[in-house]
């Protein structure tokens, strides 16, 4: 029989706020054990949360971004469990009221577009962490993620494909990121994401039972957990089985999933109103004020880009891919005016000094002037388009200031033709061979010659003047 | 000198005045202590050097002339429940015996400002849950008028060491009459605030959507200055409102002209002890006099007060109180197996009977399946609380009630019947549901000599008018000057 995977997420995404959700400790990512901590974080008696309002703009801007109704009255409520890393013992979350409903997002695989359903988009504080010390066996609580506030982004079960769920991810992590709501760090767990399967038979209707694996924190586990968990799942109803409900941990090393919790002993969270902090409206002026100041989202830019600047659609994608790429890109652009120049110095340059160096594109500090300035030297005629690879190297490397760099080091193309021409005659002298070769049609060699007398120039010759010199010596040579 | 007969107010002029220092009054409230606190225990922790030494520091201040708050340099003292900086707060409980906590409550920050002396925390029934006492780890507190009697609760050691003169005044809070019904037991008079009056920021947490600090004082005009000085918005306690501060200057002349105030039926009916009956409807009688209009008027939702007062209290105090796992502060138990016996056996040992009982009633009300049956349906009810609250207050300014049933009863009378003294909670329980306020003065005594307690309740922040009716009964009447026998000039002896 064939059948029909079905997958359904929840997404956590880690709000970029200065400060934490009910206080004003930084949410900055590491820090020593326990130090971006203090009495409303840490759950001391007594201690009552203040709502950061950050956290309310980002939603309503997450929640706009992803078509949602943007809930006017919100409120908060309280999920009670008991765990070391959650000092209150319960989560500040929102279960009857939450501030996002019933919105889409547009996916594209394989040239195939559909919508995957928001069911909701909830706020809520993180936990903290647990750090197992396996020398003194013993397991340590680091309290400093404690409060950092999270968006819950949780997708109707609509995804048919692991493929589908990877396109869909990769599209919210890039909206996340353009709307510098979250930095999306999936290896600081930044974003993570509950992954609901199930299977049921091809043309079915009806839903299988389903498993979760829970705080998954790589596209590719995700991906891979959801071909195996799947598979797994078929197999079993396949050898007359059935499939348990319960949360599956998935084992990225030994690529499989093991049982961890079976519903029946599924936590009773105890909702209810959060009594410590007021109800929030959110007014029409203030949905308004939140629409004018959205960023453009990656999609609308891939279109500008390729109508406006002329870009392929593939470097428009490329370009857009991550959103300080895209601002490094358009700001150069606006100074320089020659959005095809700069393209191909990050397409080419850039992408390569980023993989060469392991360089994330948040890491990028690049002023966008020193792009526009190599462009200008580069076009000008200043030097030529090897050398504007080396000064953008340069520039990358130790953010130097280009103009000054080309003029310390000497860069700027020869316009002496007298000095081209007694190099190229230098180089004829000593290449015999080539002028051999030539004589016998292998055009090859004119290449060559004009590498060795580039080589000799250091580089700083215009390859149109040295073109034109050698090929006027050596029609000179063959007549 | 004897402060005996003192005000606060009083004091705090004789300071201003050089009739007496900061630090001769803080030292006759150690005596005090010292002689009669045995009996009564009335504190968990007496401050005895540090006390005097913020009284020689406070003294300095007044005598450069910056500070001149009306109550600088008084001595008094804080509930259990209220956090102190590096002083033991321990909200009468096993499970916070050793805790010191990292901050101050605002309310902390707000005495220290105007100068207050903090003798020392006073005791309280465990986490503020009880009426008496009596369930504190530390030892039941004694009511002064009679040690033998419970003081009433869960303010118990605030209500008794105002009595008992161990010090000027104090705080308390009140969930369902905490403030309230100790001031009927104890004869003193005291102020539950409007819900968001005064922060909440540093009280350690029973049941949030009713908790709040208050005054609890020798006289209604105390209280008043009290609240002043304790209440205003704190950008720290999303609760607390913003408005303009309390003006009570035109509170104190007496003339109850037009003022119109409503008793409600239900709240004479069977339970009420003759003993309490009487001298409430006497006080009737004198604000009558002092030209209030009394009219009688139903108020049938009232009945419902207890059961929704119950779900919902436990419902927030199982969350509130499952952060004491025994592991970050507060008691825990050595040689266990486990991290799963640390905290079974450390909430066990640390939790008293009547804490325990509240939390499984309050987690079971809110666990799946039942959730709508009583929490749901307790909102609800509070809802209809609150309505009919708000349309007895476009009749009336005020309604007039008793505090509490009875008058003080016997330490271990109750205790073994829980549901015996919760029925003690019913007239203040519904005020604390619809956020209003209410004081409590004393307006005479029963057969056994012991106080009884007049309550006056007011619509949101009409604080103000409370305390304009309760000073013109106090102006005319001597029930609030009397005092314990131990109390009297010459009861340290």
């Amino acid at each position: 029989m064939n059948y029909q995977i079905v997958v359904g997420l929840e997404v956590h995404v880690e709000l970029s706020t200065k400060s934490k959700i009910f206080c004003s400790c930084t949410t900055e990512f590491g820090g020593e054990p326990n130090t971006h901590v203090c009495p409303v974080c840490s759950g001391m008696p007594g201690v009552l949360p203040v709502l950061n309002k950050k956290v309310v703009e980002f939603a309503v801007r997450a929640g706009l971004a992803t078509n949602c109704e943007i809930t006017r009255f919100n409120k908060f409520d309280r999920k009670n469990y008991f765990y070391p890393d959650l000092p209150k013992a319960y989560q500040v979350s929102q279960l009857y009221l939450p501030i996002c409903r019933n919105g889409k997002v547009e996916i594209e695989v394989d040239g195939e577009k559909k919508y995957i359903g928001i069911h909701e988009i909830h706020m809520e504080e993180d936990a903290g962490k647990l750090v197992h010390d396996p020398w003194d066996d013993c397991t340590l609580v680091d309290y400093n993620r404690c409060g950092v506030p999270l968006l819950e982004i949780v997708s109707e079960p609509d995804f048919r494909s692991a493929e589908e769920v990877v396109a869909y991810l990769t599209k919210l992590r890039e909206t996340m990121m353009y709307l510098g709501v979250s930095d999306c760090k999936m290896q600081e767990g930044s974003m993570r994401a509950d992954v609901n399967i199930s299977v049921m038979p091809m043309g079915s209707t009806k839903f299988g039972t389903r498993t979760e694996m829970k705080n998954m924190n790589s596209f590719k586990a995700i991906y891979r957990a959801i071909k195996y968990e799947s598979k797994r799942q078929i197999e079993v109803l396949e050898s007359g089985g059935v499939v348990t409900q319960e949360t599956r941990r998935w084992d990225d090393n030994k690529d499989a999933s093991f049982a961890m919790r079976s519903k029946e002993n599924a936590q009773d969270y105890r909702y209810f109103p959060e009594p410590d902090l007021l109800p929030i409206e959110i007014s029409e002026e203030w949905i308004d004020n939140a629409k004018k100041t959205m960023p453009e989202l990656p999609e609308a830019k891939r279109a500008r880009y390729m109508s406006e600047f002329g870009l392929s659609e593939y470097d428009a994608s490329v370009i857009t891919a991550e959103r300080q790429i895209a601002y490094l890109f358009e700001d150069a652009t606006a100074i320089c005016r020659k959005p095809k120049e700069v393209c191909n110095l990050v397409m080419g340059e850039l992408m390569r000094l980023m993989s060469d160096t392991g360089t994330l594109a948040e890491e990028l500090e690049i002023d966008p002037q020193k792009v526009a300035d190599i462009i200008e030297l580069i076009d000008s005629g200043k030097i030529n388009r090897n050398v504007g690879k080396e000064v953008f190297e340069a520039v990358f490397k130790e953010n130097v200031d280009p103009v000054k760099y080309v003029e310390e080091k000497g860069l700027m193309m020869l316009d002496d033709d007298s000095l081209v021409e007694d190099t190229i005659d230098e180089v004829i002298k000593n290449n015999p061979k080539s002028i051999e070769d030539l004589k016998a049609g292998k055009d090859k060699a004119k290449g060559f010659l004009v590498g060795q007398t580039m080589k000799a120039l250091k580089g700083k010759a215009n390859p149109q003047t040295v073109n034109k010199i050698l090929n006027e010596k050596l029609a000179e040579i063959l007549k | 000198m004897s402060l005996n007969t003192k005000t606060a107010l009083e004091i705090g002029q004789m300071i201003k005045n050089k009739g007496i220092s900061s630090v001769e009054a803080t030292k006759e409230m150690l005596a005090n202590i010292k002689a009669r606190d045995k009996k009564v225990n009335a504190y968990v922790t007496v401050l005895e050097d540090e006390a005097v030494a913020q009284a020689e520091g406070v003294q300095a201040k007044i005598d450069k002339g910056e500070l001149k708050t009306p109550l600088a340099g008084v001595p008094m003292a804080i509930k259990d429940n209220i956090c102190t900086k590096d002083i033991l707060t321990t909200c009468g409980s096993h499970m916070l015996y050793n805790f010191k906590p990292p901050y101050n409550a605002t309310v902390s920050d707000k005495l220290a400002e105007s100068g207050a002396v903090v003798l020392g925390k006073l005791n309280m029934d465990e986490f503020a849950m009880g009426g008496s006492t009596e369930t504190s780890y530390f030892g039941p507190t004694g009511n002064p008028w009679d040690v033998t009697r419970v003081p009433g609760g869960s303010s118990g050691g605030s209500a008794a060491a105002v009595a008992a003169r161990e010090c000027t005044y104090a705080l308390g809070s009140d969930t369902g009459g905490s403030i309230r019904q100790p001031c009927s037991f104890c004869g003193v008079s005291g102020i539950k605030p409007t819900y968001g009056a005064v922060s909440r920021y540093g009280l350690v947490a029973f049941a949030s959507s009713l908790d709040q600090i208050g005054p609890v004082g020798r006289d209604i005009k105390d209280c008043a200055e009290i609240l002043t000085m304790i209440s205003g918005h704190d950008p720290k306690d999303s609760t607390s409102i913003k408005r303009p501060a309390f003006d009570f200057s035109a509170c104190f002349d007496g003339d109850l002209k037009g003022m119109k105030i409503g008793i409600p039926v239900n709240y004479f009916g069977k339970g009420l002890d003759e003993d309490v009956k009487k001298p409430v409807l006497e006080a009737a009688d004198t604000l009558k006099k002092l030209g209030a209009e009394i009219e009688e008027f139903t108020m049938d939702i009232v009945d419902y007060a207890i059961p929704t007062y119950y779900v919902l209290a436990c419902a927030e105090a199982s969350s509130n109180l499952s952060r004491y796992d025994g592991i970050k502060y507060g008691y825990r138990r050595k040689d266990c197996e486990d991290l799963l016996d640390v905290y079974y056996t450390s909430r066990n040992e640390g939790f008293g009977m009547e804490v325990k009982r509240r939390i499984m009633l309050g987690s079971f009300v809110l666990s799946s399946g039942y959730y709508d049956a009583y929490y749901k349906k307790g909102l609800q009810i509070r809802g209809l609380i609150k309505k009919s609250f708000d349309e007895a207050f476009e009749k009336y300014d005020m309604i007039l009630s008793p505090v509490a049933p009875t008058t003080a009863y016997k330490i271990g009378e109750n205790s073994s019947d829980p549901l015996k003294m919760y029925l003690g909670d019913i007239y203040t329980v519904s005020i604390n549901l619809a956020g209003i306020p209410a004081v409590s003065i004393p307006c005479g005594f029963g057969k056994n000599g012991m106080p009884v307690g007049l309550q006056l309740i007011g619509n949101v922040f009409d604080e103000p008018k409370l305390v304009k009716a309760a000073h013109a009964f106090q102006k005319i009447t001597d029930f609030h000057t009397r005092m314990p026998e131990m109390a009297e000039e010459g009861g340290n002896k």
